[in-house]
């Protein structure tokens, strides 16, 4: 994709890359395409049925390489906060509602509470640990604590994932493509009009307040 | 008043940043939620799928031998009642997350399903399932009365009568309740996210039997509270006795689904309001005939901790003859509890309500007559100002005047909160390298502490705020009692200049320099060395105030096709006081004012009159207000350094339901009695159809609570 198709194209919520990923066999066969869903089906056969035990795991999280052992029902989320120590990414409704777990896949925001370990493998992760590694501020964060675009500070993780998944498309985002990427995350404090002045300051445009 | 403040300040009522914000953004901070001791196990709880029922065994054994479990425990002896869905039974403790809910499903439990009632107007009934067995499910009437009513009525030249109600809200705080607890040696740490890290103290180690100096409470932060989050509670008592008995640190955090049910509640109400004015608009006559429920607890002595069903009408409005009868009602769901401005949202939708009609049959304009019967001296002037700010004259038309499909229209209502400091206490450190650390026992739950506090020293001591490192959330620090009530800041505040105020003396002693300003202050520090100064302060009368009002006006637009309301804009003119920082006031309003428009339009916690089940117990149909939701908001916060510190997180969510409620009845020319306003309700309003208030037994409520409490008027009960 080159960079001026990144900033014209709406920014696309990842429902559709779990789609891509779950439906392929009813896609093709939907599509009448009976020699690729018969070749869907002898593929997914050929895989090797983990679980319920304990099965090792390859996970890339912020560019490093974990290797652990979890039930495959474990989600990604709770690989995460409890097994790697990245609390970063909250638990606040468990049912993709609220956007305070998001992280990105292949820098798409998905919400980790939805996906299992399992199915991350072989895809890289980002998580709020991984936007500033080096302990040095994004651009977002600056704005976000220069207009207190937070209280509590519980979904303050999810909004700057999915807000840096944004901007990196669309540096310079417009206020809808900042709505729409806000639009999975609930907080209950009450601080969306200063996520809204925030994401639009590090969009460049510091004076629209 | 608060001479104590300087007059020129250079911190207060600035823009400082929140100091914590850096850890925040980054997703370092460390909630109760994200600590992870060495060997943490993870706990849950087994609730009850009935609403009311005796449970006469529970089965552990199966639980406790089950891969990974190390403690299972009974929440009570058996048998037992339970009185509500989700009411806890059992809990245990796992290595894994999904052990712990492998060996939840593994208890087997006996019990008696029992009759119940989850709807209020149905427990009022004779012969309505008994809450508590052989106990009515109606509390005691509480009646106030002043002067006589039915006189003036009689002599009133305009009257109108209307019944509303509002709904149960949910607090979700998004962090939901619960601890991590390592009690597996004779010292125990909670590390707990709540508002009350004293309270929680107390709590712990009376469940476990050992003295208070054992136990000590950690709240670095927190994910939200709004006055749910007070005391160890039940899930704090399950969580500390299973870190005992399995002897290890326990991390209990309750799923959403456990919060909507179990951990508190704004009661409903239910309004039958009369209302008179003289020719002149000023009004002579108020009564009110009302009724609510706080859950199972409701009819019983304990109303759910702060959160009773009792209404503090007619709010803000001085009226000189009035009375008012109201009764709790027991039904089978989970207690309320005090929920930020406890009675004060649905009690202002009722007045304001019953204002916007009285103004429409005097065919008054409704500020007008809202500054003619305002007592108070400071909001009475905040109707103009707000008018004037919110363009009120030119955009206020006849109700159901808007043309088109689309309709617009505006509202308004006003707040009162007392917000008033009590005893809190600091202390400050001062390091020999010239740093500062001010440690109070508080909390910080989303409403700065720790930035305000920092503002407070800096001016104080006249130093950078980058030299100070505020700290709270420890129960070794000094105390000072639960966030709320907006208490926090007023209480706060003075206690850290009193420390402060302290701590430059005793530096000024020690380093024998007596001015401490630009490079004398290191100068002196280093004179201290090795040993830093500690100073202790109190909250002092004077520099804190009370008494703070606000008006909030909306802007609102109907589609009378498919009912949609969407807020428009809402301008907010509060009195704040001596405002601390600016900064973070603004988000505390518009926090208010965003979890208004919840109550108004989206939030209601439905439950299931056949199955007694709660019907949405996720953020999927329990809606929250979200970011496309939010209008433009307009504030201007009155800083009023003479009125000393007055805390404002309250007041803000008052009023916008109110103002929201009566800019939906100025667009479509019909009002809709309830909330949350949703659009089957808009369009049944628009139809004519009759609204469920109209139909309920007003005279037999009236006979209920016609009989009761006499509540003296002063009495503290009533005054918020």
């Amino acid at each position: 994709m080159n960079d001026d198709k990144k900033n014209n194209e709406a920014f696309r919520f990842s429902r559709r890359g779990f789609i891509k990923t779950a439906g392929p066999t009813t896609a093709a066969a939907m599509a009448g395409r009976v020699d690729e869903a018969v070749a869907e089906i002898e593929k997914s056969e050929k895989q090797e049925l983990v679980g319920p035990a304990a099965s090792p795991i390859e996970l890339n999280i912020n560019g490093e390489t974990r290797r652990l052992k979890v039930e495959p029902r474990v989600t990604l989320l709770e690989v995460l906060r409890n097994h790697i120590g990245h609390t970063g990414s909250k638990e606040v409704c468990d049912r993709a509602q609220c956007g305070a777990c998001t992280v990105l896949l292949e820098g798409e925001p998905v919400n980790a509470c939805m996906m299992l370990a399992v199915a991350a493998q072989g895809k890289s992760i980002r998580t709020i640990e991984g936007i500033s590694a080096s302990g040095k501020l994004t651009s977002l964060q600056k704005e976000f604590v220069e207009h207190d675009a937070l209280m509590c500070g519980f979904c303050t993780p999810g909004f700057i994932t999915s807000l840096t998944a944004l901007l990196e498309q669309a540096p310079n985002a417009t206020d809808e493509q900042i709505q729409e990427a806000c639009s999975g995350h609930l907080c209950r404090c009450g601080t969306y009009p200063k996520v809204l002045k925030a994401a639009r300051a590090a969009a460049g445009r510091r004076g629209d307040a | 008043m608060s001479e104590g403040w300087p007059k020129n300040p250079k911190y207060l009522s600035k823009d400082l940043q929140r100091v914590d914000a850096h850890d925040k953004v980054t997703g370092k901070a460390e909630y109760a939620y994200d600590v992870h001791p060495k060997g943490c196990l993870y706990g849950q709880i087994l609730r009850s799928r009935w609403p009311a029922a005796r449970i006469q065994s529970v089965d552990l054994s199966v639980a406790q031998k089950m891969p990974g479990v190390k403690a299972v425990i009974l929440i009570q002896k058996v048998p037992r009642e339970v009185r509500y869905y989700g009411q806890e039974i059992a809990a245990v403790a796992a290595e894994t997350t999904e052990q712990a809910e492998d060996a939840i499903r593994a208890i087997k439990m006996i019990a008696k399903p029992l009759p119940f009632v989850v709807n209020t107007i149905d427990a009022l009934e004779e012969g309505a399932p008994a809450v508590f067995e052989g106990q009515s499910n109606l509390s005691k009437a509480k009646i106030r009365n002043k002067g006589n009513v039915d006189q003036a009525f009689n002599e009133a030249h305009a009257v109108i009568e209307l019944a509303v109600s509002t709904q149960v809200e949910v607090h979700h705080p998004l962090e939901t309740h619960g601890n991590t607890i390592d009690a597996s040696g004779e010292e125990i740490t909670c590390w707990a996210s709540t508002q009350g890290i004293t309270s929680v103290r107390g709590g712990i180690a009376k469940a476990l039997d050992v003295p208070n100096n054992k136990v000590r409470v950690k709240m670095d932060f927190m994910g939200g509270g709004f006055g749910a989050k007070f005391g160890a509670g039940v899930e704090g008592v399950a969580c500390a006795q299973l870190s005992r008995e399995a002897g290890a640190p326990v991390k209990l955090m309750l799923s959403r689904f456990e919060n909507h049910l179990s951990v508190g509640n704004r009661p409903n109400s239910l309004q039958h309001i009369k209302l008179g004015a003289d020719k002149n608009g000023k009004l002579v006559a108020f009564d009110l005939n009302g009724f609510g429920s706080a859950g199972f607890a409701s009819g019983g002595s304990s109303a759910g901790g702060g959160g009773g069903a009792g209404i503090p009408a007619p709010y803000i409005y001085d009226v000189r003859v009035q009375r008012s009868s109201q009764i709790g009602v027991a039904i089978n769901a989970g207690s309320a509890r005090a929920f930020r401005a406890p009675g004060c949202p649905p009690a202002s939708f009722g007045i304001e309500s019953a204002m916007d009609e009285l103004a429409v049959k005097l065919g008054m304009d409704p500020v007008e007559l809202r500054i003619i019967n305002d007592p108070q001296e400071i909001r009475s002037k905040q109707w103009s100002q707000a008018a004037d700010r919110f363009g009120w004259k030119n955009k206020y038309k006849k109700p159901g005047s808007s043309p088109g499909v689309v309709k617009t229209g505006v509202g308004c209502a006003g707040s009162k909160w007392a917000g008033r400091g009590k005893g809190s206490s600091a202390e400050v450190e001062i390091a020999p390298d010239g740093t500062v650390e001010v440690r109070c026992g508080t909390q910080d739950i989303g409403n700065a502490s720790k930035t305000f506090m920092t503002v407070v020293a800096a001016e104080t001591l006249g130093i950078s705020p980058e030299l100070i490192t505020a700290r709270v959330g420890d129960t070794t620090f000094p105390p000072s009692g639960g966030s709320g009530g907006s208490t926090t800041c007023p209480s706060v505040s003075p206690a850290v200049k009193d420390a402060c105020d302290n701590a430059l003396e005793a530096l000024q002693e020690a380093s024998g320099i007596s001015d401490l300003s630009g490079a004398n202050w290191k100068k002196a520090c280093a004179r201290l060395a090795p040993n830093p100064i500690i100073a202790q302060g109190k909250w002092k009368k004077g520099l804190s105030g009370s008494g703070t009002g606000g008006v909030q006006m909306a802007e609102v637009e109907v589609d009378t096709e498919t009912g949609f309301v969407k807020v428009m804009k809402i301008t907010c003119v509060q009195d704040c006081g001596l405002l601390v920082n600016r900064l973070t006031a603004e988000s505390q309003m518009n926090g208010g004012i965003i979890m208004g428009i919840g109550y108004a339009l989206y939030e209601e916690r439905v439950l299931d009159p056949i199955t007694g089940v709660a019907l949405n117990p996720n953020f999927e149909t329990y809606k929250l207000t979200s970011m496309a939701d939010t209008p433009e908001i307009d504030l201007e916060l009155q800083n009023m350094p003479e009125r000393g510190v007055i805390g404002i997180g309250e007041p803000a969510t008052v009023p916008t339901a109110s103002a929201i409620a009566n800019a939906v009845a100025n667009a479509i020319g019909v009002r809709v009695l309830s909330l949350p306003i949703t659009p089957d309700k808009v369009l049944n309003a628009l139809s004519k159809v009759p609204a469920p208030e109209e139909s309920i037994p007003w005279g037999r409520v009236a006979s209920l609570t016609a009989q009761g409490e006499f509540i003296d008027l002063n009495s503290k009960e009533w005054i918020v």
